[in-house]
């Protein structure tokens, strides 16, 4: 039970911690739901997409006047229909429309708008693009080579001193740590130092990528979109397309995942441009190819890891070079990566150096604790190896590094109230720990960590006139967020989570809120929908304090009911949310609650995950045993879909592990754009994934809660190494850990003792 | 596009020998309609043949069962003399996609579509099953393993369609097997995969054997050498070990997303073997 933050007792709580149904869920699973490419408009084109087969092209011209003349065609729209611009949205402008190049295979080159799909396709195939082929570069070890192909001509490396003189792919170096490495690696007993790489995945939402946009004659214009942020949507929208933001209201379907890709914009802008050209609505929907070629997957990276440690196990020193493609454009998640993958140990020394790169390949955007899987993979593969060599209870000897309250973070804060020790010692205490393992089984343990952000929030409650709430918030609910806030609301109000009911709410209904990303929605939404209910309630007690004739102190909120605040007081029937709400026209008018603020202090949240497997020596197929997630949530306002978020990162982190990658041809081109070749796991591969909520609660939030959305997907990649690497007795370094690259290995090992 | 849903084989055979343009037959869609939606194919005319009665059956014929080209492979899956006679053959057709696939692919098309990977053929070779083909000059019968010559690439001439697959009768002390590997466990396609059957005689030596093997090649193979190492064996350790190696040896892949050449060659081997050793265990009654 955790402690109220504000009064250091054991808080007790009615509601939350229990696990009703969520309010989305019937119509999701009857197909009522209404998700992206469920939007209609009367007169509604369809919008269709030519993209780049070239991994790198200059544009030398577009004719699209055959496809113009098609009968049926109402527009087509090339860079020429986007205003160029200087500021820190070019990137953005240039990812959703190649100008003068096409950087990547699957870069949007033209758009069309058409009566009918066929018409549509029939178009593309008319528009004459001319291109002039370069070379091309997709590997980020490659693309740091002084005579690499160029995407940029004029992209010079920050963070360097001097500035470079001369362009390259190198778009950022970032340096952070603390202490002297050279001194704790002479302090160390032992030194480890090894190679990593991983493949680039992508986040694998089953809905594709959908809009509808409607632009009149006036200026005015409606999107509807399946995205995890309406409001960056319709501010990005606006500012590409030269329009007021007030003249844009954008609406946010359900989502069918997103998992960090959907936080930016590819089709929206240009579904916009379409239809203030053919001044009809017209509905873009990707194709899962087009999902895989030119939405945003995540780096595939190179690194390397040194780690010191004395005899006992204690870390001395770490020191890492992360390199990190983050595609056509500047952006990798270097940094953040970096600080989350070595978040969970307290290093007397510590120096990582990264670099951010360039490639021809789609834009990476965010997955789930972005960039921090790598880098984790990176130390907890080192930390195994150390445990081993030293022959140390792997569990024992991250509990003598583990980052706990007062432990200086490498990225500079000291942490606070923090649940790594708890986690590890769940994991030891859990019986999977205890499982013996049998032949060509392997059991690996690794530790993850993510920030979790706060942000900027905006959320209103109403009272209806029966007693029941309006809910409205602006942070698309990705995984069940409208049940926790219903549950927060119903918790602070004293009734019953049923007469809540949260919508996620348009752009023009709110005050701006981030988009969800960050695990921040439950931690900010929710505290915002706490202090909305608080504000509620408070004009709650004045209305009661106004008909009883008390001052408005002297009336107290207790379970539902406005209650005089003691004998003093008066002595009065307390009054329950129906009656308030049943009077309120006579009282006053509308009762509503709201709060707008940034929020801050989003506490983070470490996991320690454990994993058996058996790997077949003859074949090289994995198969998960067990799995195991222990998580701080600070406090489990939902538990079951805590769960949920740990056993999706957990599912979404094995994938990679073992089978999902980005796979390229010579020619630059994806090989495998489809969920046939690139190989998400299917139910029947894995266990039932299970779980252990811990719960340190974060003192920044009235009930303690932080965000778990992400730490989940950081550990496995890691755990599955270590428990493969234990079940062949070879450390892995390279993932995905796929049957040919294990059999690969395994037939190296047998050569090497044969010869 | 034009589509037809003729109600007789000489109505379809007609159909096609006078299409014009890009014609393609149609029986449980799940590769065409695929195609078709992707744009990777925009066929001139579709045939569907479930409309044909003789297409639609699965019926005993001399110890054996012919099965029409409309017939699902669910329809297998469920027919337990088919199961009891040719288990390898069923086990390969239920692995085909999801349950659901499975309710609309057919053998047949599995065949025509003629991928290597395809995991009915190998089984179907390796059981020695006959394809009928109907044309505009009559009827013929092929090895199944004579059907696809290369990648999407079929025998076929112009007009023909294939309108059955026969698996024969066999003797008693016969058992067969398909094994397939995939890097999940189901909704995949076969990066290696190999059918085996086998007689034994009443002293338990093996007195035939066929062993095919898919995705190891431009289309599915014989492995004649693999089978050759267990024929007059017990298919004891040593038999079993060449088997494999020959296995191996019969490969010719490329390397692709799906996997690589050294690892198809090790692991064909290694299949043949597992399989080997179902099929005897099948044989044996077991």
């Amino acid at each position: 039970m955790p402690l109220d933050p504000a009064t250091q007792k054991i808080r007790a709580f009615d509601q939350v911690g229990t696990r009703p149904l969520r309010p989305d869920g019937l119509d999701k699973v009857t197909g009522r739901a209404r998700f992206g490419a469920d939007a209609t408009a009367p007169g509604m084109l369809v919008g269709r997409i030519l993209r780049s087969p070239h991994a790198h092209a200059r544009i030398r011209s577009i004719d699209a006047t055959k496809a113009e003349a098609l009968p049926g065609v109402k527009a087509v729209v090339t860079s020429k229909d986007f205003a160029d611009r200087s500021d820190d949205l070019r990137d953005i402008l240039v990812n959703i429309m190649a100008r003068g190049k096409a950087l990547y295979e699957g870069h949007t080159v033209a758009a069309v708008a058409a009566t009918s799909a066929s018409v549509a396709r029939k178009a593309l195939k008319l528009i004459k693009v001319d291109y002039e082929v370069l070379p091309h570069v997709t590997d980020v070890d490659l693309a740091m080579e002084p005579d690499a192909p160029l995407l940029h001509d004029d992209l010079i490396t920050s963070g360097v001193e001097p500035v470079p003189t001369k362009p390259s792919n190198i778009a950022r170096k970032i340096e952070f740590g603390h202490g002297d490495v050279d001194k704790g690696f002479a302090e160390a007993d032992l030194v480890v130092e090894r190679e990593f790489k991983t493949e680039a995945t992508h986040q694998g939402y089953i809905e594709p990528h959908a809009c509808l946009a409607s632009v009149g004659s006036d200026g005015q214009g409606e999107l509807w979109v399946c995205t995890q942020g309406h409001y960056m949507v319709r501010d990005v929208c606006a500012q590409l397309l030269g329009m007021d933001v007030s003249k844009l209201r954008v609406t946010a379907s359900e989502i069918g995942g997103g998992f960090g890709g959907k936080t930016t914009v590819f089709i929206e802008p240009v579904a916009l441009a379409l239809s203030r050209k053919a001044g009809r609505p017209v509905k873009v929907v990707m194709t899962r190819d087009e999902v895989f070629r030119a939405s945003g997957p995540t780096s595939s990276t190179s690194m390397r890891m040194k780690i010191g440690v004395k005899k006992d196990g204690r870390i001395t020193a770490l020191d890492a070079l992360l390199k990190y493609q983050g595609g056509a454009f500047a952006g990798a998640p270097v940094d953040y990566g970096g600080m989350a993958g070595v978040a969970c140990y307290d290093y007397p020394n510590i120096r990582v150096v990264g670099y951010d790169v360039v490639t021809n390949r789609p834009k990476q955007a965010a997955y789930r604790a972005p960039g921090a899987p790598m880098t984790a993979f990176a130390v907890e593969s080192v930390i195994a190896e150390i445990a081993d060599t030293l022959k140390l209870d792997p569990i024992e000897m991250r509990l003598k590094n583990a980052a706990k309250e007062g432990t200086k973070s490498a990225y500079g804060p000291t942490f606070g109230p923090v649940g790594l020790v708890e986690t590890l010692k769940a994991a030891k205490a859990h019986p999977n720990y205890k499982v013996k393992l049998g032949k060509n089984q392997g059991r690996g343990i690794a530790s993850g960590f993510w920030f979790n952000f706060g942000g900027q929030t905006c959320v209103s409650l109403n009272l209806n006139i029966d007693g029941t709430l309006a809910l409205a918030v602006g942070t698309p609910d990705i995984g069940g967020s409208r049940a926790s806030m219903c549950l927060m609301a119903a918790e602070e109000l004293g009734i019953p989570y049923e007469n809540v009911r949260a919508i996620i709410a348009d752009t023009s209904s709110l005050g701006y809120n981030d988009v969800t990303d960050g695990s921040r929605v439950t931690f900010a939404s929710g505290m915002a929908t706490i202090h909305a209910a608080r504000d509620a309630i408070k004009k709650l007690c004045g209305r009661a304090a106004k008909v009883w004739g008390i001052p408005e102190e002297a009336v107290v909120w207790e379970k539902g009911f406005a209650k005089p605040s003691g004998a003093n007081a008066g002595n009065f029937e307390p009054m329950s949310l129906k009656e308030l709400a049943a009077n309120a026209a006579k009282t006053g008018g509308p009762i509503a609650g709201h709060y707008e603020y940034n929020a801050e202090n989003a506490g983070p949240s470490f996991a320690t995950h454990v994993v058996d497997v058996e790997v077949d020596p003859e074949t090289g197929f994995t198969k998960v045993l067990r799995y195991l997630v222990c998580q701080d949530a600070g406090k489990a306002v939902h538990p079951s879909y805590v769960e949920g978020q740990f056993q999706g990162g957990a599912v979404q982190g094995i994938g990679w592990a073992l089978n999902e990658e980005y796979i390229y041809g010579a020619d630059g081109r994806l090989q495998n754009a489809g969920f046939l070749d690139y190989r998400i796991p299917v139910a029947s591969d894995l266990p039932m994934i299970d779980t252990a909520i811990v719960e340190v609660p974060n003192p920044g939030h009235p009930y303690g809660v932080r965000g778990v959305g992400e730490t989940s997907i950081v550990p496995p990649m890691a755990a599955v190494s270590n428990a493969v690497s234990h079940a062949v007795g070879i450390r892995l370094t390279e993932s995905p850990m796929s049957p040919p690259r294990i059999l690969k290995a395994l037939g190296e090992q047998a050569a090497r003792k044969a010869g | 596009m034009q589509y037809e849903a003729p109600a007789t084989i000489d109505a379809a055979v007609g159909l096609l020998s006078k299409a014009q343009g890009l014609a393609r037959v149609l029986a449980g869609g799940t590769d065409l309609l695929v195609q078709l939606k992707s744009g990777t194919l925009e066929p001139d005319l579709v045939i569907d043949i479930k409309r044909i009665p003789e297409m639609t059956k699965l019926v005993a014929e001399n110890g054996g069962f012919r099965i029409g080209a409309a017939v699902p492979c669910a329809v297998l899956g469920e027919n337990a003399a088919v199961r009891k006679l040719w288990p390898g053959v069923v086990e390969a057709a239920n692995l085909i996609g999801s349950t659901q696939i499975q309710g609309r692919a057919t053998v047949v098309g599995n065949l025509c579509n003629a991928s290597p990977a395809a995991d009915s053929v190998p089984a179907m070779m390796a059981a020695n099953a006959i394809a009928t083909v109907a044309g505009p000059n009559g009827k013929r019968e092929v090895p199944v393993g004579d059907i696809a010559t290369a990648p999407g690439k079929t025998s076929l001439a112009k007009g023909e369609i294939v309108t059955s697959v026969f698996l024969p009768s066999r003797p008693a002390h016969s058992g067969d097997a398909y094994l397939r590997f995939i890097p999940r466990t189901e909704m995949d396609i076969a990066v290696v995969g190999v059918g085996v059957s086998l007689t034994l005689g009443d002293d338990g030596v093996c007195k035939a054997a066929r062993v095919a093997l898919g995705a190891v090649a431009a289309r599915a193979l014989l492995a004649e050498d693999a089978a050759k190492a267990i024929v007059g064996t017990k298919l004891d350790e040593k038999a079993l070990a060449k088997l494999a190696e020959a296995a191996s040896a019969a490969c010719r892949p490329i390397d692709d997303k799906r996997g690589t050449k050294e690892f198809r060659i090790k692991v064909a081997g290694v299949l043949a073997r597992r399989a080997a050793e179902k099929a005897l265990e099948r044989a044996r009654g077991k």
